[in-house]
């Protein structure tokens, strides 16, 4: 037994004493519960992963007892761990805790201590249950419960109108794609009669085509609600109103990459489902393409690097469309140490401006806090895929796996790739050269934080290299053959230098250009500035009839007029058949005598009939 | 005493009985009905009372089993305890109305 249930219920321990007895523990100790918590549980993966021995060819999994029991159908409590779960084990655990530990400093003076930590360890349960699932509905569980954190830490500052409608329409966006993934399962069960992943998955050959590409279409829609692809990205973005640590840890290295894990998870279905295939890779094409121009004309930092979230959820749902579950899988990896450094950079950002989120209102950052600025530039280089930096890698086999399936999404992809890289340095450029446009007196931040920026920096400079995640999956997925075109490699170099030079001629060397092109161009300028309308639209198209239709047909003509109907006219002509007999209650007590009398006699009578009755019948 | 029983049984007819009974039951019932003293509406009812137990005790007789004298003593203790209730509640509305009429105790209506 490597009793892996001691990974999830760590942080579940520390979730239980910080949320129970948080109020009236010391601050020190709540730090200590809530970071050890996650710490331990990170030092007993690396315990499993050092004597668990070769995952590969034999997989640790574990039985703790039958949850539901139904006829043949059975789902067990079961824990398992491969090699993926593995990489994704110690992506949860080890970033978890770096950004624990950066949590403390970030939110030292915040209201709510106790209940964010409680919160956050929480998140660290349901993520690793999810991780650590060996069938879908412990997999479900562990999904829902990440939603469910999600919406908490989005609407952690409660008293904020905005931070609580932002929680909303994460959770509500979020039911849309979980009602795919329920049905999904219920596909599953019902054509194979289980929901255990390797009874599904050595069945799932035999399967008719279009029975899988249904279960992996509903499996898709669930996973673009949680990885927020289109059309259901909607509520990334405004994700963003949530403390900057819960945007690094859920929107961006760990919960929004669930979707992406559990289409590589389910890697068989989806191989045999071409069609559902190809759909995977066009939807994380279109929304990487969509969100990263949506990227190029936001002002908040935060907003920036959500949209960029989006944009690099897309290149990995790419890379599982275009059969390259493993390129998926290492740019989830390289994404979650840069793109938590570009959040906790942020943060930091965001610390020393004394709270300032708009990026023209920064600037010149670089001599105040320059532990930051050097961080930050390396996950800057790693997003833009500059070799070696950890991006580079990852970017590079998903374009190369997309160009051997159409050399279409390859350029799509490409260019996709320079813009990121445009946006990214831009924020960089406004952010940290130039003059100081803020208030007060920029600061650098304490060691808490830019800790855990350094060893996200080292990460990001070498993690794509020394964690070669195709190699290592190597048994599992088939690996792609590396083709010998130096032209790719080029290209895909070539874009993301393009895009950084583009952005330091536009915002260092030339700055009043980016005002005449968004003047000459008014009329883009502002679709995209506005995020082309797609909230709005939603609102228009989704939202607001379905309000209307609440109210008028629902609210107003249902529960007001058919139920509440019911249960008044029940009580309305209760009434009003009582208060005919109420007539009988004379008061007189000699007319209720009468009637006693009355009765007595119509009883005598009843009996004397039918005993004459009787008594006939008996006669004849 | 089976002298006496025999006699019972010989001399007067058991339908003389409960046309006794039943009539003393009709006097009762009528009572009840049409007067207006609280004090005779209850004696009515005990005359109603002691009519069926006239005639509990002569099918008793009559049929040979013990029980219909069972039934009458029941029937006397109920009424035993019914006196002391209701004579106690008599008193009660006396003091406090100063009438016995029934016609006027009537305010549990409404």
């Amino acid at each position: 037994m490597q009793h892996l249930w001691l990974i999830p219920a760590l942080p579940f321990l520390g979730f239980l004493i910080n949320g129970i007895f948080g109020r009236k523990l010391p601050k020190s100790l709540i730090t200590a519960v809530a970071v050890a918590s996650v710490l331990l549980s990170f030092g007993w993966v690396m315990k499993v992963f050092m004597t668990a021995g070769d995952l590969g060819a034999t997989p640790v999994t574990e039985h703790y007892f039958t949850w539901i029991r139904s006829g043949q159908f059975q789902v067990g409590w079961d824990f398992t761990v491969d090699k993926l779960t593995m990489i994704m084990l110690m992506i949860v655990t080890g970033i978890g805790s770096l950004i624990h530990i950066y949590a403390t400093g970030y939110m030292a003076h915040e209201e709510g201590y106790y209940r964010f930590f409680a919160y956050l360890n929480l998140f660290m349960f349901f993520m690793l249950d999810l991780v650590l699932a060996a069938n879908y509905l412990i997999l479900f569980v562990g999904w829902e419960g990440v939603g469910l954190c999600s919406y908490l830490l989005i609407g952690f500052y409660f008293v904020k109108q905005s931070a609580t409608t932002a929680g909303n329409k994460a959770f509500i966006v979020n039911r849309i794609g979980d009602f795919g993934f329920s049905l999904a399962m219920f596909l599953i069960v019902v054509n194979f009669g289980t929901l255990d992943f390797t009874q599904v998955f050595s069945a799932a050959p035999g399967k008719p085509v279009g029975t899988l590409t249904a279960i992996a279409l509903l499996l898709l829609l669930g996973a673009c609600g949680k990885s927020a692809q289109i059309p259901l990205y909607v509520w990334l973005p405004d994700a963003m109103e949530g403390p900057t640590p819960v945007s690094a840890l859920i929107h961006a290295a760990t919960m929004v990459t669930a979707g992406v894990y559990m289409c590589t998870r389910s890697a068989a279905i989806f191989t045999h489902a071409p069609a559902a295939m190809e759909t995977v890779a066009i939807v994380g094409l279109a929304t990487a393409v969509f969100a990263a121009t949506i990227g190029l004309a936001q002002n908040d930092i935060k907003k920036v690097f959500a949209y960029s979230t989006v944009s690099q959820l897309g290149y990995m749902f790419l890379g599982v469309g275009v059969g390259a579950f493993s390129a998926g899988i290492w740019h989830l990896m390289t994404h979650a140490f840069f793109k938590a450094l570009l959040f906790l950079g942020a943060g930091s950002v965001i610390h020393a401006c004394h709270g300032e989120q708009d990026m023209r209102h920064m600037g010149g950052l670089k001599k105040y806090a320059p532990v930051t600025f050097w961080t930050l530039l390396t996950a800057a280089l790693a997003i833009s895929g500059i070799p070696p930096f950890a991006g580079f890698w990852s970017k590079d086999a998903i374009l190369v796996a997309a160009y051997q399936h159409a050399p279409w999404m390859f350029w799509v992809g490409a260019v996709t790739a320079g813009m990121t890289a445009f946006y990214v340095f831009r924020a960089m450029f406004l952010t940290f050269f130039g003059e100081y446009r803020g208030h007060g007196h920029p600061h650098e931040s304490p060691v808490s934080m830019w800790g855990p920026l350094a060893a996200l920096a080292v990460l990001s400079l070498v993690g794509g290299y020394l964690f070669n995640v195709p190699k290592i999956l190597e048994g599992m997925f088939p690996i792609a053959e590396e083709p010998d075109n130096p032209m790719l490699l080029t290209v895909s170099i070539g874009v993301g230098v393009l895009g950084i030079l583009t952005a330091y001629y536009m915002y260092v060397v030339n700055k009043e250009l980016p005002e005449r092109i968004a003047s000459s161009f008014s009329g883009l300028y502002n679709v995209v500035y506005n995020k082309y309308f797609v909230d709005e639209i939603y609102d228009a198209t989704v939202v607001n009839p379905v309000i209307a239709g609440s109210t008028t047909v629902l609210w107003h003509g249902m529960d007001q007029g058919v139920i509440d109907g019911i249960v008044n006219g029940v009580g309305t002509e209760s009434k009003s058949i009582g208060g005919l007999l109420k007539q009988l209650q004379s008061g007189n007590i000699r007319s209720y005598a009468t009637w006693v009398v009355l009765g007595a006699v119509a009883l005598l009578i009843v009996m004397g009939v039918s005993a004459m009755g009787f008594a006939a019948g008996v006669g004849r | 005493m089976p002298e006496a029983l025999q006699a019972l049984n010989s001399g007067v007819p058991v339908s003389w009985y409960l046309i006794l009974s039943a009539v003393l039951f009709a006097l009762g019932v009528g009572g009840f009905m049409l007067r207006r003293s609280i004090i005779t509406v209850f004696m009515c009812i005990e005359l109603m009372l002691n009519a069926v137990n006239l005639s509990f005790v002569t099918f008793s007789n009559q049929h040979k089993l013990v029980s219909g004298h069972i039934f009458t003593f029941f029937v006397m203790v109920v009424a035993a305890a019914e006196a002391a209730v209701g004579l106690a509640i008599i008193l009660t509305v006396f003091k406090n109305r100063g009438t016995l009429n029934i016609d006027e105790i009537s305010s549990l209506k409404n």
